[in-house]
């Protein structure tokens, strides 16, 4: 084979640590990479072509669908992945009912106000949640559909994704 | 153990809204689903597929592909040690493709190599020779004594015909319809994957695999393999969504023969592409059906005839179709009908389960029909439903008596009774209006509708199949533990086992062990069934071990185990004083129960479709308001008001989950969802060409859950998972009928349908 498959290498920077990548192909998404050579399963793969949103990571703040990004481009990036939310958010995180891990405040909200079902999109969901609260911490309805709109749910038909949301907008309002 | 439980709430029993034990993990990315799966030396594998709906195949030459540095194998049917086929009823698919391909996108070879684009490499080296022919699509055609049988067990895979009461009924009324419903897709997100690790000797393998059903995968890949079943281990991988999709065989066999071929770990998983021609779909559907009536709108009799497509294999078509035809009259009274199914193989994408199974296809049918008689007698859609309304102790056209509890009327009262939404505002947002993101409605051209479903669904499996679930309860030292193969494919068993244990045994603290198959069958996670039986078979381990636990503390404090009761997390005695925690009670003893729990014997039907094929029913009933754009044909689902038979709550946050969740896949069907098909050819299999309800599409669900125990039933709860995906999908389709005055005999309704 003409182009054997491996040998490029580079650095990362991911949930605050860069993380070398050895022996990578250069074709490879950031999704690839993240999951299979650095060990953050917490993106999911569901759709490759950007539209189902459970990919999403904040790249340089933004959200980004990762299975788009070619992970070499990625290179000087800050990235953050739904693994690295509590570091990010350490004033939001909580203590989950019953268990001692730490989630961050949107992660609470979507277990306790049942936003989580089969769990494939839920990361993105969360990701995504925080860009937006981030941006906007006030969204009205419509806002919250239209910012998580690219983020596909198959099982909860949403309700309960707009319950997280919203119990999180009231809680931090509470506490601002 | 202590700091753990002062977190638990006020018990979470039966009844409470206890959270997910798997909560934490799925919000911080943790969770194992089977795609996330990795193994030191693991090779990947991959499948090649047909590009033809229906070919001969001349020949294969896979050396090309063995030569690309990284390949470790190239499969096709000639390696196959087993049987050549697999089936869920019937044994007719092929494990690769031989002699014929019979639908695009059937398995040819597989691959195994060290990185997803080495595989990607190999399966284009592979040289397949393939004489084309033209393919079998149209099921009317395909029954036809004149057209070539496509596969040796022939092109009808099962003709039922039901006749019950007076066939020649006479009536005042008659309304009739034919309708037609699209190929959807279950579209469940995590794709499939797995990943299969070979025995050291390589007389064995244990697959981690997402699936709905472990033991019956197991039965098909061992006979596949030729190897005994104990040395094929199924353990349940993280499934992320299934709705019937995963009750197949997909790559189970492929990954298992790879991993035994190389010595390696197999990883698996199909792309979406791929996934779409990797598992059934919903059969899509032609239905004639005339209802007789008197003239103030009694139903006399039904007459239908419906064909599904069942595409090239016959996965659960049988049994698809008897839920559909049996579910003709929907959950009103009928006494005299004449029922012709038909279940026909095509060069179509092989269909089969999806969440509704049969019975969305009839439910679209008749209560379409309940509209038109409603018209005909100058009935409301709401009274012309009452006046039918199915009762307990009614008998269904298969001559069985409903003996479940049957809240039809308070179903469709209590709907109604629900405020409707609001008049769209002045100052609405665009985003609101019909087409949303798209941005192109015209407020002039919106007009609202009202429209209605009720539906009729019956739980577990049919036709004399006994599908019992296992469990086991073991408790020790104030901690119980579960053991069972249940599928948990996000509905949220693992948040009912614990609670059921909680409330039987009068502990907080419930720890599940591992789904797989090293105890017996939990049944398919389908049929709107576990709740019932894997629900039922820990009830009864739990009740077992609670049984031997009052003998044992009867015994120490001198007491007849008869008077000794549970109350909260205590044993008392409840003629005396003596009170002992469970916890303190069961310190330094095990006690261990396995329990099987068998639903009643149902029937065959005989040649008149005459038996009772069912077990139990839920009813529900859905009344959908939408906006319609009439000029560009788009449609906005505002309000989805529904009242919903579910027997008791156990869980009031997982139960309007269920409901919110199928509503939005009857919204699919209703209006988005579709697998586009060209003579064989799909032509949508993606995310970006085959729509999916987004946040923005989703309706205000205003949600009543009807609480009448079903006696029949171990926790006296109904299934839930089906009924709310039934009747929306029809009362959707009457909004958009009610707001355009089109006939709109398919779905989904496409723009083209209402505009032009």
């Amino acid at each position: 084979m003409n182009d054997p498959i491996g040998n490029e290498m580079y650095s990362l920077h991911v949930n605050g640590q860069d993380r070398a990548v050895m022996d990578a192909w250069v074709g490879e998404s950031l999704l690839y990479v993240l999951r299979e050579r650095l060990g953050l399963p917490g993106a999911k793969g569901a759709c490759e072509q950007g539209e189902c949103g459970s990919c999403t990571v904040l790249m340089d703040g933004d959200a980004v669908c990762s299975c788009l990004v070619m992970a070499a481009t990625a290179v000087g990036s800050e990235i953050v992945t739904v693994e690295g939310l509590v570091e990010q958010n350490p004033t939001m995180a909580v203590t989950a009912h019953a268990i001692t891990s730490q989630v961050t405040d949107v992660q609470q909200a979507f277990i306790t106000e049942g936003g989580v079902q089969c769990g494939f999109c839920t990361p993105g969901l969360i990701v995504a949640v925080h860009h937006l609260l981030d941006k906007n911490p006030d969204p009205t309805e419509l806002e919250v559909k239209e910012s998580i709109s690219g983020n596909i749910c198959r099982c909860t038909g949403y309700g309960r994704i707009f319950a997280a949301v919203e119990a999180v907008v009231q809680v931090r309002k509470a506490n601002s | 153990m202590s700091a753990t439980k002062q977190d638990v709430r006020s018990r979470d029993t039966l009844g409470a809204s206890a959270l997910r034990p798997d909560g934490v993990a799925k919000v911080t990315g943790a969770f194992s689903f089977s795609s996330d799966m990795w193994a030191e030396n693991m090779l990947w594998g991959a499948t090649l597929r047909s590009p033809h709906p229906y070919a001969r195949i001349i020949s294969i030459d896979t050396t090309p592909a063995l030569l690309i540095s990284g390949v470790s194998a190239v499969l096709t049917a000639q390696d196959v040690p087993g049987k050549a086929t697999y089936g869920l009823i019937s044994a007719d698919q092929p494990v690769f493709a031989s002699e014929y391909v019979r639908y695009m996108g059937e398995p040819v070879a597989i691959v195994a190599a060290d990185h997803p684009e080495t595989c990607r490499r190999a399966l284009e080296a592979i040289i397949v020779n393939y004489e084309v022919l033209t393919p079998v699509v149209d099921p009317e055609l395909a029954m036809l004594s004149s057209t070539e049988l496509i596969h040796p067990d022939g092109n009808l895979i099962r003709h039922q015909h039901i006749v019950h009461g007076d066939p020649n009924a006479a009536s005042d009324i008659t309304v009739e319809g034919n309708y037609t419903i699209g190929m959807q897709d279950q579209a469940f997100l995590g794709l499939e994957a797995a990943m299969a690790f070979p025995d050291s000797g390589g007389n064995g393998v244990e697959l981690h695999i997402a699936t709905q059903w472990l033991h019956e995968d197991r039965g098909q890949i061992a006979a596949c393999l030729a190897l005994p079943e104990e040395n094929v281990r199924l353990v349940l991988g993280g499934v992320g969504g299934a709705f019937g999709a995963r009750e197949d065989i997909s790559l189970q066999v492929h990954c298992c023969l790879l991993a035994l071929r190389t010595g390696k770990p197999i990883k698996m998983q199909y792309s979406r592409e791929e996934s779409f021609f990797g598992h059934v779909h919903r059969h899509p559907a032609k239905i004639w059906m005339k209802h007789h009536a008197t003239k103030d709108g009694k139903i006399v009799k039904i007459e239908s005839r419906m064909v599904f497509d069942g595409g090239a294999y016959t996965s659960t078509s049988p049994a698809v179709l008897i839920n559909g035809i049996t579910h003709t009259q929907g959950p009103y009274q009928c006494d005299n009908a004449i029922v012709d199914g038909y279940a026909v193989r095509t060069n179509n994408p092989p269909c089969g389960a999806m969440r509704g199974f049969g019975v969305v296809q009839a439910c679209f049918a008749h209560e379409s029909q309940m509209d038109l008689l409603a018209a005909a007698c100058g009935l409301s859609p709401v009274d012309v439903r009452l006046k039918n309304a199915m009762r307990t102790g009614d008998k269904l056209i298969t001559g069985q008596t409903v003996e479940s509890v049957a809240p039809v009327e308070r179903c469709i009262r209590e709907t109604d009774a629900i405020p409707m939404p609001e008049p769209m505002s002045q100052k609405a947002n665009v985003l609101e209006f019909p087409g949303g993101s798209g941005r192109t409605a015209d407020r002039h051209n919106i007009i609202r509708g009202v429209g209605w479903g009720v539906s009729i669904k019956n739980l577990m499996y049919s036709e004399g199949f006994d599908d019992y679930a296992t469990a086991r309860c073991t408790l020790s030292d104030g901690v119980a533990s579960l053991k069972f193969a249940t599928s948990e494919v996000g509905q949220g068993f693992v948040t009912l086992a614990p609670q059921i244990a909680r409330s039987v045994l009068g502990i907080d603290e419930v720890v599940l062990e591992t789904s797989d198959t090293q105890i017996g069958s939990a049944g398919s996670t389908s049929a709107s069934r576990q709740t019932w039986m894997s629900g039922g078979a820990v009830d009864g381990a739990c009740r077992l071990v609670r049984e031997r636990l009052f003998e044992h503390v009867g015994k120490l404090h001198n007491i007849d185990p008869i008077r000794l009761m549970v109350e909260n997390t205590d044993i008392i005695d409840t003629v005396g004083t003596f009170r002992i925690s469970v916890s303190d009670a069961t310190q330094g003893i095990t006690i261990s129960e396995t329990f099987e729990h068998h639903h009643r014997k149902t029937e065959d039907l005989d040649e008149n479709g005459q038996g009772n094929c069912h077990v139990a029913f839920a009813f529900v009933a859905h009344r959908a308001v939408v906006d319609v754009d009439v000029e560009l044909g788009l449609v906005k689902v505002v309000q989805i008001a529904t009242a919903q038979d579910v027997g008791r709550v156990l869980n009031p946050l997982s139960a309007i989950g269920q409901l919110e969740g199928g509503i939005a896949q009857g919204l699919g069907l209703a209006v988005m969802e579709e697998i586009i098909m060209d003579n064989g050819r799909v032509k949508n299999p993606s995310f970006t060409d085959y729509l999916l309800p987004t946040a923005l599409d989703a309706p205000r669900v205003v949600a009543i859950m009807i609480e009448e125990p079903e006696p029949q039933a171990p926790l006296g709860a109904k299934g839930i998972g089906e009924p709310p995906c039934i009747s929306v999908t029809p009362a959707i389709v009457a909004a958009i009928r009610s707001a355009t005055g089109k006939a709109l005999l398919r779905v989904p309704v496409r723009p083209q349908d209402i505009c032009l």
